[in-house]
């Protein structure tokens, strides 16, 4: 079985919802949209206080070329245009809407019937890529880049084909998994309308071989379409990640940035962002609610929810039989790459596929102890690179050699620091020096 | 609000591996040498290996509460037990317990904590101890006693032998092969009981044991296979062409079966923080101690070449790191 050449660890699996059917989670009673869900430049709001809005009207547009607009998912009054603290932990510009009942726009194609490709001749490449740009997809895998930029490779680039990542190799989570289970057919139809738009006739599906019944599943569905493959890989952690799963899927190697898996022919899209696409081209229905994992060890009632973005995550929590007693962290995101929120009340942004809390023990770190230059991140590194050395180099501030020693490349995965025997904040060094010598990158390079 | 929620980030897991783990891993692999050495060398060996043990636990807390002054102390992270044993497997059964102390300082306090502790050492503390003994104690540190001797008089006055190296060395010397006819057979190399030719060191003489342990640590991932492999086939091939090429060089068989080779191979050059971090670095270094280990046994002025060896390597390995990288993603494209 397949899986990608260098480096890897194995997390524990939690995955403790995976057999629990997704419902619908209750409407908040303020729902919250900060403007930015998405990597690239804040979205420009277009609505005034006091003004009433629909589920699914446009809240705020796109504030550049590399950014996304954002729709209400409920329907109400905009109460202000404040801001709240978000999963980076800072205060970011937002749309608080009161909610009152649930009124959704015409436009919206609400009937379960599915739509296919072939019965849609009017859809060009330029027309998917146009109905994704103006519903705001962006990546539904966690990073959050505005799809319709990734289906428009750069002109020194050739796309051959479409991976779908459905490898959801971070502990815990199960929405996509959920997803795949539940909307198998529309997913199929998101591959055909991302397939046409990047112009390509073949596309893979990369499943992790933990979730054998999605596997089947697919491969049933799938049977009569070979230019459809379905690859299960080997369970390891990060196959996730872009350039692990080009790799793993298609035996190539993404070269250093700033080339990009489209380089080598690839372009990966998440499950979730391929069920996102459908829904935008098929059913004119813009990005407003995602599954969500709701997940932890003491959380009584793990479970996966369809939730309207803006819902602050204490409500998923309390649905699922609320905070576990004493101190405890709290994620959007898994374990591995997730990342731990200040307040109970951030709401679900677009890249939010869990809300994970861990209690007790593995909650906290352990005690750093001296590193014992046993080589493990240096085995464990899917990159190549040599953690120790840049954790170091970085603490001593030494950002030439940072830079020689390709520390731009890192993915954060955070498998080194996994597993390092010492319990050394390995990426925590190694973040500071990525972003002081990126920083120093730029600036180099705006002075020519 | 009564419950906080503590921040930090990413990864939130981790794998369940620790220092200790690795540490008392590489302990419990050397059990299977050290029965071996109670049942060849009795108590003279427990007296070593005690002293040796508790010796080095005790430097290294002393040096870090009353000269380092540091409030936690690292003792029972396992690695100064594992130097103390590595030091004693290095003694013969019959050392006096002053000399064991000396060696015990040195391997602790100049061969490690000097540096800064665990981590920092340049080179493999236990080795240092040894080489420290040998040039100081010649004759003590070269006078071995034969397998056998269980009872008390093996510490006090054991019947002492000569090691299967020394009559190697004798058969170089001389020029005549026949020397080597005292050599034990190879299967008497392996298991340790060779009689009045294969006197060694207490924790050397079962090759069989030390194999048994490298292959548990290769199993638990405490080490990989590159090191100790790439050791003992470079001493094979080697010894081997040697061996073709004139008689008088014993066969590579036992020339692996004899002397420090498996335990040095196997527990240290395989120390952690003395050795390269990537794969490549370590196939270098093995290769590396490998040649040195037979040009120093068939060459130089001492029958043993292992320790020195690897001593030598050690010093190398920073400039090993510096230019040995991993493979980059990215490096092979298709």
């Amino acid at each position: 079985m397949r899986t990608f050449r260098i480096g890897g660890v194995h997390p524990e699996e939690n995955k403790l919802s995976h057999e629990v059917a997704t419902v619908p989670a209750e409407l908040p009673k303020q729902a919250v949209f900060p403007l930015s869900q998405h990597i690239g430049a804040p979205a420009k709001p277009v609505v005034e206080r006091g003004q009433e809005v629909k589920v699914g009207t446009l809240l705020a547009e796109a504030g550049g070329f590399v950014s996304a607009p954002i729709y209400s998912s409920v329907s109400g009054k905009v109460a202000k245009i404040d801001t709240v603290v978000d999963a980076t932990g800072y205060r970011k510009p937002a749309i608080y809407i009161n909610v009152v009942g649930d009124e959704w726009e015409e436009s919206i194609d609400r009937s379960d019937k599915l739509e296919t490709l072939a019965a849609h001749p009017e859809l060009t490449p330029e027309e998917i890529i146009n109905r994704v740009k103006v519903a705001g997809v962006t990546g539904m895998g966690g990073a959050g880049f505005p799809t319709f930029i990734k289906l428009t490779p750069p002109p020194t680039a050739k796309a051959t084909c479409v991976i779908i990542n459905a490898v959801e190799c971070e502990p815990y989570i199960t929405s996509d998994y959920r997803l795949m289970m539940e909307k198998s057919d529309e997913i199929i139809v998101g591959i055909d309308l991302l397939m046409k738009a990047v112009k390509v006739d073949k596309g893979y599906i990369g499943i992790e071989c933990n979730k054998p019944k999605a596997i089947d599943l697919f491969k049933q569905k799938l049977a009569s379409r070979p230019e459809i493959e379905v690859v299960p890989l080997q369970q390891r952690y990060p196959q996730g990640g872009e350039k692990q799963l080009v790799d793993a899927v298609i035996r190539r190697q993404v070269p250093a940035p700033p080339a990009i898996p489209v380089n080598v022919g690839a372009v990966v899209q998440n499950v979730g962002t391929a069920f996102a696409v459908y829904e935008a081209v098929m059913k004119h229905k813009p990005l407003f609610e995602r599954y969500v994992t709701v997940t932890g060890k003491k959380i009584a009632h793990p479970g996966n929810f369809l939730v309207r973005m803006g819902t602050p995550m204490i409500q998923l929590i309390d649905a699922c039989g609320g905070m576990p007693e004493g101190d405890n962290k709290l994620l959007a995101g898994g374990p591995m790459m997730g990342k731990a929120l200040t307040s109970v009340e951030v709401p679900v942004c677009k890249g939010t596929n869990s809300v994970t809390v861990l209690s007790g023990d593995d909650a906290k770190r352990k005690a750093p102890q001296p590193c014992i230059r046993c080589a493990k991140c240096v085995s464990a590194c899917p990159m190549g690179l040599e953690p120790y050395l840049l954790a170091k180099l970085s603490d001593k501030e030494e950002w030439g050699r940072l830079e020689k020693e390709m520390i731009t490349s890192c993915i954060e995965c955070g498998s080194c620091q996994f597993t390092c025997p010492a319990h050394r904040p390995l990426l925590d060094n190694i973040r500071i020096g990525k972003t002081t010598v990126m920083g120093i990158i730029r600036s180099r390079s705006a002075k020519k | 609000m009564a419950n906080k929620l503590i921040v930090s980030l990413s990864p939130h897991a981790h794998g369940t591996d620790s220092v200790e783990k690795n540490m008392y891993g590489v302990i419990i692999a050397l059990l299977p040498a050290l029965i071996v050495s109670f049942i060849y060398f009795g108590l003279g060996s427990a007296i070593v290996c005690c002293t040796s043990v508790l010796a080095c636990v005790f430097f290294e807390w002393a040096i870090t509460k009353f000269i380092l002054k540091r409030e936690r102390n690292t003792i029972c992270d396992g690695s100064a037990i594992l130097t103390g044993l590595l030091l004693g497997f290095n003694l013969s059964s019959n050392l006096p317990i002053w000399i064991i102390l000396i060696g015990a300082l040195v391997a602790i306090g100049i061969g490690k904590m000097t540096f800064g502790g665990l981590g920092c050492n340049p080179f493999n503390p236990a080795l240092v101890g040894r080489a420290f003994l040998l040039v100081s104690f010649p004759v003590q540190m070269t006078t071995w006693p034969v397998p056998g001797q269980i009872g008390i008089n093996g510490y006090i006055d054991a019947e002492t032998g000569a090691t299967p190296l020394a009559i190697m060395k004798e058969a170089i010397k001389s020029g005549d092969a026949s020397v080597l006819s005292k050599l034990p057979d190879s299967l008497s190399l392996a298991l340790g009981n060779s009689g009045n030719f294969g006197a060694g060191s207490l924790g050397e003489v079962c090759a069989l044991a030390l194999i048994i342990g490298g292959i548990y640590m290769i199993v638990r991932k405490i080490i990989t296979w590159h090191i100790p492999v790439s050791i003992l086939l470079t001493v094979f091939v080697f010894s081997g062409l040697m061996h073709l090429a004139n008689p008088i060089y014993a066969s590579p068989v036992d020339v692996l079966l004899s002397g420090g080779l498996m335990l040095g191979a196997i527990f240290m050059a395989t120390d952690y923080v003395t050795s390269p971090m990537t794969k490549k670095g370590q196939l270098i270094y093995g290769v590396s101690i490998g040649v040195l280990t037979v040009a120093i046994r068939y060459f130089g002025a001492y029958p043993e070449g292992m320790s020195f060896a690897i001593l030598i390597m050690n010093a190398f390995t920073p400039l090993i790191n510096n230019y040995c990288k991993p493979k980059r993603y990215g490096e092979v494209v298709k």
